[in-house]
């Protein structure tokens, strides 16, 4: 096992590949390796990307990733879709606008479902980004589903995260008010081809101006064709500088501290559930006291205090 | 927690519509299987770093031209060369009943034509994919 960490570290792929696996199926192996990992990881620049669907998240990344080659850098992709809640299965179809990069020896790019993971960030991501970080990628970007909670989980990640709002979808000032402000650190603004690209633009300039108001820092907003491949150098530049400002800041040590912390929420909310949940004797026992709670024999919150006393002995 | 059942969905080739490829696709998904869709037009050396960056178990081939034979054969050449001869490599479309042997030969298991049911394809798959 730990000859898989150490190809890992080679950047072989087919090692990579499979210690992705071994993470996202949360399997005994994967947390050996992952130690001898993390020693290794914390060099990559972890970008997040999030936007509504079919804001051209994918499309973009394609090019970014480019970009990021004709500039020297290794480059690592995770695309995060949906588990359909139904069949627990998923389809994963962000590839499709990245076929180009498929034969590129050093970009590695990884399709993963949310696994009934609540919000849009499937817990293995943590380890994913690890693995690429240690593998010798430079920069590891992440595309998140685009719903709710996933787009604020995002941030946890991400050392820059990049919010892509398109024209004309009225989702803009929408997932503004969502809560989408706080976490931007860049604006994308996509499709610039598309009719009523200078009315979203303007909105958007007028939210970052209403918040540059209140003391803080503008956020800087870059319009982009990505389909043509336009303005990506610049967005290039501009999520590059974003890092290389808060290098070496408090709040990048408070943003890394807070990264470990959700990760570290994770494993824990993680291995608990699977203790409860899928352990034999747990599992009965959980199963009673739902009956009990059935017949108001007893209250859920009784229950779980029940629960979590075995679980702490 | 289980394993998922990893799929490869791909069109290798040059023909120019995937309407086939994208029902299978969404079938298998709804059997539980997680599928990762790269689109129309694969070279074999596409088909195959795809599968191996996303580790599948199984590869899915849609093929409507005549040009299955040196494309599916290609590809699982690739595959033993690269050290993933272990995945297992399924093909669809019209495929004539004399060139079954020689593609099953060459490491494409199952071979569907178009009359295929979809239970007969997860059925296969499910039996077939290595644990
Ligand atoms: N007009 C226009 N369409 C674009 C642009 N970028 C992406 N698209 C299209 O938007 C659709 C969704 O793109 P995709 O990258 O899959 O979006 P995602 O769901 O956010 O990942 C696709 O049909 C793209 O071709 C652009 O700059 N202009
Ligand atoms: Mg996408």
């Amino acid at each position: 096992m730990k000859d898989l960490a150490q190809r890992v570290m080679k950047g072989d792929p087919r090692a990579i590949a499979r210690m992705i696996t071994l993470a996202e199926n949360a399997s005994p192996e994967a947390r050996e390796c992952m130690k001898v990992l993390h020693s290794r990881s914390g060099n990559a620049h972890v970008i997040g990307i999030t936007g509504v669907m079919g804001a051209g998240k994918s499309t973009l990344i394609s090019e970014l990733a480019r970009e990021y080659r004709k500039r020297g850098k290794r480059v690592g992709i995770i695309a995060i879709d949906p588990t359909s809640p139904f069949s627990g299965g998923a389809l994963l179809g962000d590839r499709i606008r990245m076929m180009e990069l498929a034969t590129d020896p050093d970009i590695f790019i990884r399709s993963m479902g949310t696994r009934g993971m609540l919000g849009g960030l499937t817990g293995a991501v943590y380890d994913v980004v690890e693995i690429l970080d240690a593998s010798g990628k430079d920069i590891v970007i992440v595309e998140t589903v685009g719903v709710g909670q996933a787009e604020v989980d995002v941030i946890k990640i991400a050392d820059t995260t990049l919010v892509v709002l398109v024209p004309g979808l009225g989702d803009s000032i929408q997932s503004i008010k969502a809560g989408i402000m706080e976490i931007a650190d860049v604006y994308a603004v996509n499709k610039a081809d598309r009719p009523g690209f200078e009315r979203t633009m303007a909105e958007i300039e007028s939210l970052v101006e209403l918040i540059a108001d209140r003391g803080e820092e503008r956020t800087p907003i870059i319009p982009v064709i990505a389909k043509e491949g336009k303005g990506i150098p610049e967005l290039a530049d501009t999520i590059d500088a974003h890092r290389k400002k808060m290098e070496g800041t408090k709040e990048f040590t408070l943003h890394r501290r807070r990264r470990y912390e959700a990760e570290l929420v994770e494993i824990i909310r993680k291995r608990l559930m699977k203790m409860i949940f899928d352990e034999d004797v747990f599992r009965d026992r959980v199963e009673d006291l739902i009956d009990m709670i059935m017949r108001k024999k007893k209250d859920p919150y009784s229950a779980a205090d029940e629960i979590l006393s075995q679980v702490l002995k | 927690m289980e394993r998922k059942i990893r799929v490869l969905v791909a069109k290798p080739g040059l023909d120019g519509h995937d309407r086939g490829a994208k029902v299978v696709a969404r079938a298998l998904r709804d059997a539980g299987m997680e599928v990762i869709y790269t689109g129309l037009h694969q070279t074999a050396e596409m088909v195959v770093q795809t599968a191996i960056q996303e580790d599948v178990d199984v590869i899915g081939l849609s093929l409507l031209s005549g040009a299955h034979m040196t494309l599916f054969t290609d590809i699982a050449e690739l595959l033993k060369e690269r050290g993933m001869g272990d995945v297992l490599v399924v093909g669809g479309g019209i495929i004539p009943e004399e060139d079954v042997p020689r593609l099953k030969e060459s490491g494409i298991k199952g071979i569907f034509g178009p009359g295929t049911s979809m239970d007969e394809i997860i059925t296969f798959i499910k039996e077939n994919v290595k644990g």
